[in-house]
């Protein structure tokens, strides 16, 4: 399985990255290297099995509803790139 | 009430998806408020904020309120469910993807009954519920210009939302709307959510498509959403079968597509089709373990059940009399059905009378003053102490309704009104044979009329004793007195 | 913090030699105070590191919140991948390289509840994404046994660090062997914990399902001192076991006698550079030496768990590194003109090359039409190589093996092919796909580079391979040798 240049644009927008024309190439031998590899988990023995998203079968552990933050506006949006009157702020969103 | 029809020929197929805010204490994955109207990102944790490093942790009171909604409509409450995540950017989606139920939401199937029409044009219909599922609240992008920018507050993220999913069982906006309401009213009979449509705790999207009568394929559908009132549900659907009905007979076809309504223009705008759509790149969230609810604790969330809208309206008719329709109404919204059992709980209280002031004088006195039951100025006990006079004769239905209107303006309690007013009726058979007698002796001419046969004169005589009364002479004492005197010798 | 009157003067040789447990004696005997202790460890970051880049910012110590902890007073190095509340957090990238956590990770808690003293955060491959160092924002780091070879990635900063004893003990964190193959090639001990054992919270996510933090240290010894410190059942991980932890310095001693320790037969073969193979050879010699019997044991299909966790990593990193977006923290583009230009730039400019190459597959690994060929089957081959494990574990207590096929490599050497570094993962990713326990314990050297011996226990037997660790080290003194110019400035330190 072999990626597009379309595809690898499509897949770049999806992540919101630029590829730039000059990494293009390099970046989609690279992607189609590990693509390649990925053609071991075609092997037969795999079709029957449970997939496996954890390593321990625990189940959700339940929070009791209760609040327990406080205002901790100041210290959390002490890193924001942009605010002002407590909202972080964006170029304009147009609905 | 619109004059809309569907174009014969054509018919319509509406689904709706509902997403109620649900009303814990807390968010669903972290501890912080969710309390409305704090200060901006006031409410919004280190774990709302996506903060890096930060780990969700399920809120028991969100599980429980999704499988109280799901019990409440006969649905299965997944033994196991799980969370995906749906990936996108947005400003106000803080993490980058939305914490979701695909793969295994916690309730599955289920139906609600809707009855529309009234009278003989009433009917009833099951609308089958697809599935209900848990999932966290966005942020909210505030437009109002900050220099070109638009600023975010992410307060509501990981407020926990139930999307209710229903089957395209819909034929017509009435049900559509119908529908809708009796998802309200669940919600509210169990308290799981506050149903203010303003402030978005309760939220209808609607999914329309129309297809020629008789077609068993469904027709192309597009998805409405921002419908924040019943009445602009209804209006958003007209439109949209309106607009695609029209498209299909000028030769156009429909795009699949999301479409925003527009209360002020009252019309439906493209908001973007589905190639435009993300590719959401769901996937279990390794964050989150499978959830696990047990018999025992779906058996004691069942014992929490309250009396819901069908049973209620059901004992309404049994118990009190109530016509099926009278029931509906009274049941339709949980503070309504509230007000009338307040006023019903009175002592000797007639439920068929307090039905007809519920439905009437207290419906008109609230759509005059545009507020809730719950904020009516004149409260149940008042209406109970009102409907007590009515009934022991104090005051007629008319006078009743000066003394209503008076507790709706100033308040008081309705013995004083009766009393600062003298409405009191008079009912004594002395003073009104006095006052029959004189208009008697006064229209010599008219006794005479009668008398010969002239029956139609009798009211004339009920009126000249009711003027003289002032209106407060109790019709049936005057009646009476009248036959006596008139007819007797 | 103030220094005693009478500095340790001369002292620094052996204490930076000193075990864990010895530096604990000192203090408490009065020997030096914890800010003597603290100046020590201070002045060799000063003098050492610039040679070595292991750090990319040093905290200055606060008096410890407990004076009788188990580690009270002890310096040590967080991987710059744990948030503590008002430091510099950098994960390695210039998306954080500014930003200051606003709060503590559980581990950081932990271990200053228990009194241990912050001197820095290490070096790291950019998000943890790498096996070399080279990936990170801040430089490389060099490898202080050769400074012209890699320390192993992706905690090769806190591997370095101890391996030139600029601290006792660092924290790192193992997704496909971040913790083991920098440990195995700057010849230090180094723990992986059960998947749920140590707390993720306030630990930046690369791959979620597979993060697992533990201890880099000189001795096994010291590490159970430290996990012990560190691990436990945390209320804000959903992920974190709730289970009581074992008190791993107790167990140390006790003997390995008729242990049975399983070889898996496929990690010998000609993936396995031969000089290597002696040398764990070597070591699980030792091990029989001691008293325990070993088996060979079956764990085949190396190749297909690679090529699942080289979907499944970077398919979760795709989505946990979605938050780096510009709008609440880090990195912002310079004058975004929409809000399109906002994410992209930021995310072109703000990630390394490596950290979007797995972004980027990750995404088309979960893209509509690929999911049930690409994740859903890495999956299902996560649950073969579980099995695989299980299996073997019917046979053995514990498995012995390599940790990488080389000993380090020279810097530049890998960068040109991205799926070859990933090789270097390939005795240790298994480990990671099964959530089990491993350790990587110095076993020797080949050409003046270090090897490690690999040991891995069933799920939350942590305990069993300290206790192996530690006897196997009872026996060598591979963990005991010091990189040739850190002893020479320690002896500068001395006469200086």
């Amino acid at each position: 399985m072999s990626l597009t240049n379309d595809q690898l644009q499509t897949v770049a927008h999806l992540a919101r990255i630029a590829v730039e024309p000059e990494w293009t190439e390099a970046l989609r031998s690279d992607l189609n290297g590990i693509l390649e590899q990925a053609g071991r988990l075609d092997d037969p023995r795999l079709n029957d099995l449970e997939p496996m998203a954890h390593p321990l079968d625990q189940v959700q552990r339940l929070r009791p509803d209760t609040v327990t933050e406080t205002d901790k506006r100041e210290t959390l949006m002490a890193g924001a790139p942009a605010q002002e009157q407590g909202l972080f702020l964006v170029p304009k969103v147009i609905e | 009430m619109s004059q809309f029809a569907i174009p014969s020929g054509w018919e319509v197929v509406i689904g709706l998806e509902i997403h109620a805010q649900l009303a814990t204490r807390s968010k669903i994955f972290s501890g912080a408020s969710t309390a409305f109207g704090a200060e901006p990102n006031a409410q919004a944790c280190a774990v709302d904020l996506g903060l890096p490093g930060v780990l969700p942790v399920l809120n028991e009171g969100a599980v429980r309120m999704a499988s109280l909604f799901g019990l409440a409509i006969d649905a299965e409450i997944s033994r196991v469910s799980s969370f995906d995540r749906k990936n996108y950017f947005y400003p106000d989606l803080p993490k980058g993807y939305q914490t979701t139920q695909l793969a295994r939401p916690i309730v599955v199937g289920g139906s609600v009954t809707v009855t529309t029409g009234e009278g003989k044009q009433a009917r009833e219909d099951t609308i089958r519920v697809t599935r209900a599922h848990l999932e966290e609240d966005a942020g909210k992008s505030l437009h109002e210009d900050f220099h070109g920018m638009t600023g975010i507050d992410l307060n509501r993220a990981g407020t926990p939302l139930i999307e209710i999913v229903s089957e395209p069982d819909m034929r017509n906006p009435e049900q559509a709307v119908a529908y809708a309401r009796k998802v309200h009213a669940i919600v509210q009979y169990l308290g799981i959510c506050d149903g203010n449509m303003q402030e978005g705790s309760f939220r209808v999207d609607a999914n329309v498509s129309v297809r020629p009568e008789g077609d068993e394929t469904l027709g192309t559908r597009t998805e409405v959403k921002n419908v924040n009132s019943f009445r602009f549900l209804q209006r958003a659907i007209e439109f949209e079968i309106e607009r695609q009905i029209d498209l299909l007979e000028t030769g156009g076809e429909v795009v699949q597509a999301t479409r925003l309504y527009d209360p002020d223009r009252d019309e439906t705008r493209l908001m973007r089709t589905k190639e435009e759509a993300d590719d959401y790149r769901y996937f279990p969230c390794p964050d989150l373990l499978p959830v696990v609810v047990d018999d025992e604790t779906i058996e004691s969330w069942r014992a929490e059940l309250p009396e819901l809208p069908d049973a209620k309206a059901e004992r309404y008719q049994s118990e009190y009399g109530l016509s099926a329709y009278d029931a509906g109404v009274l049941t339709s919204s949980r503070a309504t059905a509230e007000y009338f059992e307040a006023v019903v709980a009175r002592e000797g209280a007639d439920a068929k009378l307090a039905a007809n002031w519920v439905m009437g004088e207290v419906a008109a006195l609230l759509n005059r003053l545009e507020c809730e039951i719950g904020a009516c100025p004149v409260p149940a006990d008042k209406l109970a102490d009102l409907l007590e006079r009515i009934a022991d004769g104090t005051l007629s239905n008319k006078l009743g309704r000066e003394v209503f209107e008076a507790l709706a303006e100033q308040g008081g309690s309705v013995d004083e009104i009766i009393e600062a007013r003298g409405l009191k009726q008079i009912s004594d058979t002395g003073a009104i044979e006095a006052m029959v007698d004189e208009v008697i002796a006064a229209n010599p001419g008219q006794v005479e009329a009668y008398r010969g046969g002239k029956d139609k004169l009798f009211g004339f005589f009920v009126g000249q004793v009711m003027k003289a009364a002032k209106g407060k002479a109790n019709p049936q004492a005057v009646n009476d007195v009248l036959k006596r005197r008139l007819d007797g010798d | 913090m103030s220094t005693s009157d009478t500095p340790q003067r001369g002292g620094d040789a052996a204490l930076i030699n000193a075990s864990i447990a010895q530096l604990r004696n000192g203090l408490s005997a009065g020997e030096y105070t914890v800010a003597d202790l603290a100046a020590v460890f201070a002045r060799r970051i000063e003098t050492i590191d610039p040679s070595l880049n292991s750090l990319v910012s040093r905290v200055e110590p606060v008096e410890p919140a407990s004076s009788t902890g188990r580690l009270a007073g002890i310096p040590f190095v967080h991987k710059d991948i744990f948030c503590a509340k008002g430091t510099r957090t950098t994960c390695g990238s210039r998306m954080l390289a500014d930003w200051v956590a606003p709060y503590d990770a559980t581990v950081h808690e932990r271990l200053t509840q228990s009194g241990a003293v912050l001197l820095g955060k290490t070096n790291m491959d950019e998000f943890a994404m790498g096996s070399s160092n080279e990936n990170s924002h801040f430089g490389a780091v060099a490898n202080p046994w050769d400074t012209n070879a890699v320390p192993g990635g992706s905690s090769g900063g806190s591997a370095a660090a101890v391996a030139a004893r600029l601290v006792p003990f660092a924290t790192g964190t193992d997704t496909g062997g971040s913790i083991r193959q920098p440990a195995a090639f700057c010849g230090v001990t180094g723990i992986k914990p059960t998947y749920g054992r140590v707390s993720r919270y306030g630990m930046i996510a690369y791959a979620s399902s597979f993060d697992q933090g533990g201890v880099i240290a000189k001795s096994a010894a010291d590490c159970a001192l430290v996990l012990g410190e560190m691990a436990g059942f945390d209320e804000r991980d959903s992920t974190s076991a709730d289970r009581p932890v074992p008190d791993y310095v107790a167990g140390l001693d006790e003997s390995i006698r008729g242990l049975r320790v399983g070889i898996p037969k496929q990690w010998f073969s000609d993936a396995l550079d031969p000089a290597v193979g002696d040398a764990v050879t070597v070591a699980i010699d030792e091990l029989r030496a001691a008293g325990a019997e070993t088996v060979e044991i079956d764990l085949p299909d190396a190749d297909i768990a690679l090529a699942a966790y080289y979907l499944l990593a970077p398919a979760e990193a795709s989505s946990n590194l979605s938050r780096f977006d510009g709008v609440r923290f880090g990195y912002r583009c310079e004058d975004p003109k929409d809000l399109q230009d906002l994410y992209e730039r930021t995310r072109s400019e703000g990630f390394g090359s490596e950290v979007k190459r797995r972004i980027l597959v990750g995404t088309y690994a979960l893209s509509a039409g690929y999911y049930d060929a690409f994740y859903r089957r890495a999956q299902k081959a996560r649950r073969l190589i579980t099995d695989h494990f299980q299996r073997a574990f019917e046979q053995c207590d514990v498995i012995a093996g390599p940790v990488t096929p080389t000993p380090a490599f020279d810097r530049g050497a890998h960068s040109a092919d991205p799926a070859k570094m990933y090789l270097e993962d390939i005795f240790t990713i298994p480990v990671n796909l099964a959530g089990l326990p491993g350790m990587s314990v110095p076993a020797g050297f080949v050409e003046g580079r270090p090897v490690g011996l690999q040991l891995i226990g069933r799920h939350f037997d942590e305990a069993r391979l300290l206790n192996v660790a530690h006897q196997y080290q009872q026996r060598v003194d591979w963990h005991e040798r010091m990189p040739s110019f850190a002893a020479d400035s320690a002896n500068d330190n001395r006469e200086g």
